[in-house]
Parts: C-alpha cells; sequence; structure tokens
C-alpha cells in the first residue's frame, strides 16, 4: 500500500514538473499556428517589410512597429545600463553595509512597481515636461526611452550586482596590491571578470523593454508610421496588438497574433543568449 | 579591541583619500559617476513614490469605496474585491503546481537529469515570456478555444502560467537550503521519501516558499496587458467563474483610457502603490528572516 502511494505521488510529481514544459509548448504551438498563416496570406515580405499599416484597407505591414520596437528598446538601453552598472558597482563595492540595508529594498520596490503606475506616472510628469523642452505632443520615441530605461533598472542592478559579487575577492586584493586605486581596481579588474554576468543582465534589461506594453502605450504616441526623428511618436509591437485587439476581427485580428510571433520570436533569441551569457559566467568563475 | 585595530589600518582619513584622488583623477571621477548613478536611482524611485501619494492623497474620495460602481461615482471597490478574487484562484493553481513541481526537481529527480535541464529551460523561457503574450495565448486558448469569453477564470488560468516560474524557483531554492540532515533523520526514523517531504522538508522551507507566493501576489496585483483581453474590464462584482471582471491595475488602465478620470486614477496609483509597498515589506522581512536561519 505504501509502496503503491510513494510511486503514485512520484508520477504526481514528475507530472506537475512537467506542466512547464506543456505550457511553453502550448503558447509556441497556438500563438504559431494561428499567426504564421496569416503572414503566408499577407505574405512575409509585405508583412515584415510593409511600412503601411492600414487594417480597414487590408494593409498589414508591421516595419514601423518592429523598427519602433528596437529604437525605443535601444534608448532604453543607452538610459538604462550605464546607470544601472554603475548602480550596481555601487552596491556591490563602494557602499556601507548599512546603506546597503535601505538601498536593496529601495531597487526591489522599483521592480515591483506595475508597469501601468510606471506609465501614468510617464503620463503626467515625462511627457509633460517633454512638452516644454522640444514642443509637440511630448509623446515620443525619447519619452518611451527614459521611462523604460528607468523600468529596466532594477533589473540590470540585480543580475549585474549578484555577477559583481561572484568575482573572487583575489581579483581586487591583487589589483590593489599593485598599487591601483579602490576604483581602478574596481573598474580594471572586478568588473572585466563580472563581464558575461553583466551582459546577461543587459540582456534580460532588454527582454523586459521589449516586451513591456502597458508603460509603452501611455508614453509613445503610438502612431503607425515611420519615424523620422527621436521626437516622433512610434508604436511599437506590443502596443499594436495592445491596442487593437479588442475589436479586431478576420484577418485583421490574424496579423495582430502574428506581430505577437514577431515579438515572439525576438523573445525567444533574447532568453535564448540570456541562457549562454549566464552559463559563461558560470563557467568563467568556476 | 581587536576590530578597532585592524579597522585603523584599513580605513583612510580623508585627508589620505583626497591625497589619492589629487594623484589620480580618473579615479575621482569614477568615484562620483558611481555615486551618481547610486543617487539618480534612488531619485527616481523617492520621486515617483512621493509624487503618486501627494497628488494621489487628495482625491482618494469616500465615494470612490462605494459598494456600487456606476460612471458617477467610478468606484473603486469591486476591482478592490476582484483583484483578491482573482489572487485566490490564480495562487490556488499555480501554488500547489509550483511546489509538487518543485519537489520532483529537488526531491525525486537525479541531478542533471534530462527531464531536469529541460524543465529548467522552459521556466526561463517562462519568465522572459511578455505579459502581452500571455494574454494573447489566455485570448487564443480560454477565450475562443474554451469559449469561456473574457471570465475571472480565463484570466486566473493565464495568470497562473504567468506566476509559475516565480514560485518554482523560489521554492526550489527553499528546498535546496534544506540540510540534508534533516533528510537522513527522517530517512533513519524509517520514514518514507513521501513522508520526509511533507513532514520534514516541506515544513522547514515554509518561509522561501511564502517569499516566493508574496512576490507571485505583487505581479498579480500590477498585472494588466495580460488581463484585459482574458478577464476583460467589467467593473462589478463577478456572479460566477465566467463573468467577466477587471482588477484594480485594469481599472486605472480603463480611467486612463477613457481619458476623463485623471484624479481618479491619481487615486487608484495610490492604492496600487500601497498594496505594493506592504508587499515589499513583507518580503524583505521575509528575506530577512530567511537570512537569519
Amino acid at each position: 500500500m505504501r509502496k503503491y502511494k510513494e510511486s503514485l505521488m512520484r508520477i504526481v510529481f514528475m507530472l506537475c514538473a512537467c506542466f512547464s514544459i506543456f505550457a511553453v509548448a502550448m503558447i509556441c504551438i497556438f500563438l504559431f499556428a494561428n499567426g504564421v498563416p496569416a503572414i503566408a496570406e499577407i505574405g512575409a515580405g509585405k508583412f515584415l517589410g510593409g511600412t503601411v499599416w492600414r487594417p480597414l484597407q487590408d494593409l498589414f505591414g508591421i516595419l514601423p512597429m518592429i523598427v519602433g520596437s528596437i529604437y525605443v528598446t535601444a534608448g532604453a538601453i543607452i538610459v538604462g545600463v550605464p546607470i544601472g552598472i554603475f548602480c550596481a558597482v555601487f552596491m556591490a563595492r563602494f557602499c556601507p553595509k548599512r546603506l546597503h540595508r535601505f538601498l536593496k529594498p529601495a531597487i526591489e520596490l522599483l521592480a515591483g512597481i506595475p508597469s501601468i503606475v510606471y506609465g501614468f506616472f510617464g503620463l503626467v510628469v515625462i511627457v509633460p515636461v517633454m512638452q516644454k523642452i522640444f514642443g509637440g505632443s511630448g509623446k515620443s520615441i525619447l519619452t518611451a526611452s527614459i521611462l523604460l530605461g528607468i523600468m529596466i533598472l532594477p533589473t540590470i542592478i540585480g543580475v549585474a550586482e549578484s555577477a559583481l559579487r561572484a568575482v573572487p575577492d583575489s581579483y581586487y586584493e591583487g589589483a590593489l596590491a599593485l598599487g591601483a586605486t579602490h576604483e581602478r581596481s574596481v573598474f580594471k579588474a572586478v568588473l572585466p571578470a563580472a563581464k558575461s554576468g553583466i551582459m546577461a543582465g543587459v540582456v534580460l534589461g532588454i527582454g523586459r523593454a521589449i516586451g513591456e506594453t502597458m508603460a509603452v502605450v501611455m508614453v509613445a504616441g503610438n502612431m503607425a508610421v515611420m519615424p523620422d526623428s527621436i521626437l516622433d511618436g512610434v508604436r511599437t509591437l506590443t502596443a499594436n496588438v495592445v491596442l487593437e485587439m479588442g475589436y479586431a476581427t478576420g484577418l485583421h485580428r490574424d496579423a495582430l497574433i502574428a506581430t505577437a510571433v514577431v515579438l515572439f520570436v525576438f523573445i525567444l533569441i533574447i532568453n535564448l543568449s540570456f541562457s549562454l551569457l549566464k552559463g559563461k559566467g558560470r563557467a568563467n568563475n568556476g | 579591541m581587536d576590530k578597532t585595530a585592524s579597522k585603523a589600518i584599513n580605513v583612510r582619513s580623508f585627508r589620505q583619500k583626497w591625497k589619492d584622488y589629487r594623484r589620480h583623477p580618473g579615479s575621482l571621477i569614477l568615484f562620483l559617476l558611481v555615486c551618481l548613478a547610486a543617487l539618480i536611482t534612488l531619485a527616481v524611485l523617492f520621486f515617483l513614490v512621493v509624487y503618486i501619494l501627494v497628488m494621489g492623497i487628495p482625491n482618494l474620495k469616500p465615494s470612490l469605496f462605494a459598494w456600487e460602481y456606476n460612471s458617477t461615482n467610478v468606484s473603486m471597490t469591486p476591482a478592490i474585491i476582484n483583484t483578491v478574487i482573482m489572487m485566490v484562484i490564480t495562487l490556488l493553481i499555480a501554488v500547489p503546481l509550483g511546489i509538487c513541481s518543485s519537489v520532483y526537481m529537488v526531491e525525486y529527480a537525479k541531478r542533471g537529469s534530462k527531464l531536469v535541464r529541460v524543465v529548467r529551460v522552459t521556466t526561463e523561457t517562462l519568465q522572459g515570456i511578455p505579459s502581452i503574450v500571455f494574454g494573447l495565448f489566455g485570448f487564443l486558448v480560454f477565450v475562443l478555444l474554451f469559449k469561456w469569453d473574457y471570465s475571472l477564470i480565463a484570466g486566473a488560468l493565464t495568470l497562473a502560467i504567468m506566476v509559475l516560474p516565480v514560485i518554482m524557483r523560489t521554492t526550489e531554492e527553499a528546498l535546496l537550503a534544506v540540510p540534508d540532515s534533516y533528510r537522513e533523520g527522517s530517512f533513519g526514523l524509517g520514514a518514507g521519501r513521501l513522508r520526509t517531504v511533507f513532514k520534514v522538508v516541506l515544513p522547514s522551507a515554509v518561509p522561501g516558499i511564502l517569499a516566493g507566493i508574496i512576490l507571485s501576489i505583487g505581479r498579480i496585483v500590477g498585472e494588466t496587458a495580460a488581463l484585459i483581453f482574458t478577464a476583460g474590464t467589467v467593473a462589478e462584482l463577478p456572479t460566477s467563474l465566467t463573468s467577466s471582471t477587471r482588477t484594480l491595475a485594469v481599472h486605472m488602465y480603463a480611467l486612463l483610457n477613457e481619458g476623463l478620470y485623471v484624479e481618479e486614477a491619481y487615486a487608484t496609483a495610490v492604492v496600487l502603490l500601497v498594496v505594493v509597498l506592504i508587499i515589499n515589506l513583507i518580503s524583505s522581512a521575509l528575506g530577512r528572516k530567511i537570512a537569519r536561519n
């Protein structure tokens, strides 16, 4: 009886463990099964390379959205990565223990704030400032980049800090013993050793930025046209789905799902490079 | 005594440091940049929290907490109750599933087995998928295929898949932190594997598991994109599992979308922010407790 129960529960546990495999497989199957036929119907070249998105006239070109997502993500990286890495260095090697006890929960809070609240903050604070400085609507690539740059900070700081802490102290001490200053030792000996871990954090931040929806919808302007400058409004892939899914039918709906497929492929590539980098970081530090 | 002596050797006076920096201006610049980055991060957080609280608290009118929602009072009470219901259902699905699968990964599977590796990769993938993709998946499967329409259960199932990797990761860490001597002791007393897991290993991993659950609650409360097309935006209390509901975050999105309710959106943001603050306080208290153990 006991043996029977033991092996039964073993199977139950195993099935539970397999659920995440099942979930990922289902997500892939459903997205691709609904999206790929739409891409085929529209034509891959017209869909991915078309610059006009007019669902009413059956024109489904998502190039503006792809470009929009890439611009906004790149902007977020430019804003967020330097601050994030420097802040991680501060937390790992500069800040006194007592300050760290306060700073760490603060960064976690930054990670916990809902994206809709970030979006609202961007809408009522950053957008008016941009309006005053540059004129226009204030909703632009630049605005979205700043907001997303703030939102990816905790991700980058978290991963980069633990990568910096994983570097053996002997590296730092060796540099100090050679007469380097504290700063020089940290930046020339510790930081290069933590490089792949920090890169993993950056890649994770890229994933967050490109997948962010609600905050971007609020501040990016959402025009489905190719942007000319960073002060133009853009629509990202995520925004395209969330704005039109509510009322779309037929091919329009399938085109939106296909938009999500394109986003999903981006995310899969980013995830893959994240796990490769993380594996490399682990191998480097023994 | 010993401690202060070693401190005196390691700590240099401000004047000495200044002399060093005069000789190495690059180091000074780096030092300032590093401090500046930390300062900016803190300042942004501080400004965001204070701004929302200062602008929002005056807008917290009693009518916003009226029992029934209508377009004149724009009450958030139904949304708050919906959020709690959504949270409970999601956790009821995700927590047992997450704990059981972590138990398999840590207690049953052979270390480095192929299944474990595949599960690791898929949970990491799940964690990286944006919430809008989850929302679309939930829409395709639960709303369209299962014909549940916009409903509480469709939203909860979507969220359960979303928070599963969070619960799995934290539970796994908590289980791994349980010393092997506990298990050996239990086996030595003649208990089977199953009994050992439920009576010895899981109870001592409770704080870690709780930390994971609290983290998931934070995600559930703040989630918008995954819910708009699965649970819908009806601002009333649900009558059954298949009625459409809006959670507080979705409520805030709806208010902003209509464009007429900025003051009410401020008030909602305050409530959301306070909930997140409380969740973070609990989770860091738990974290400290785990670290002490």
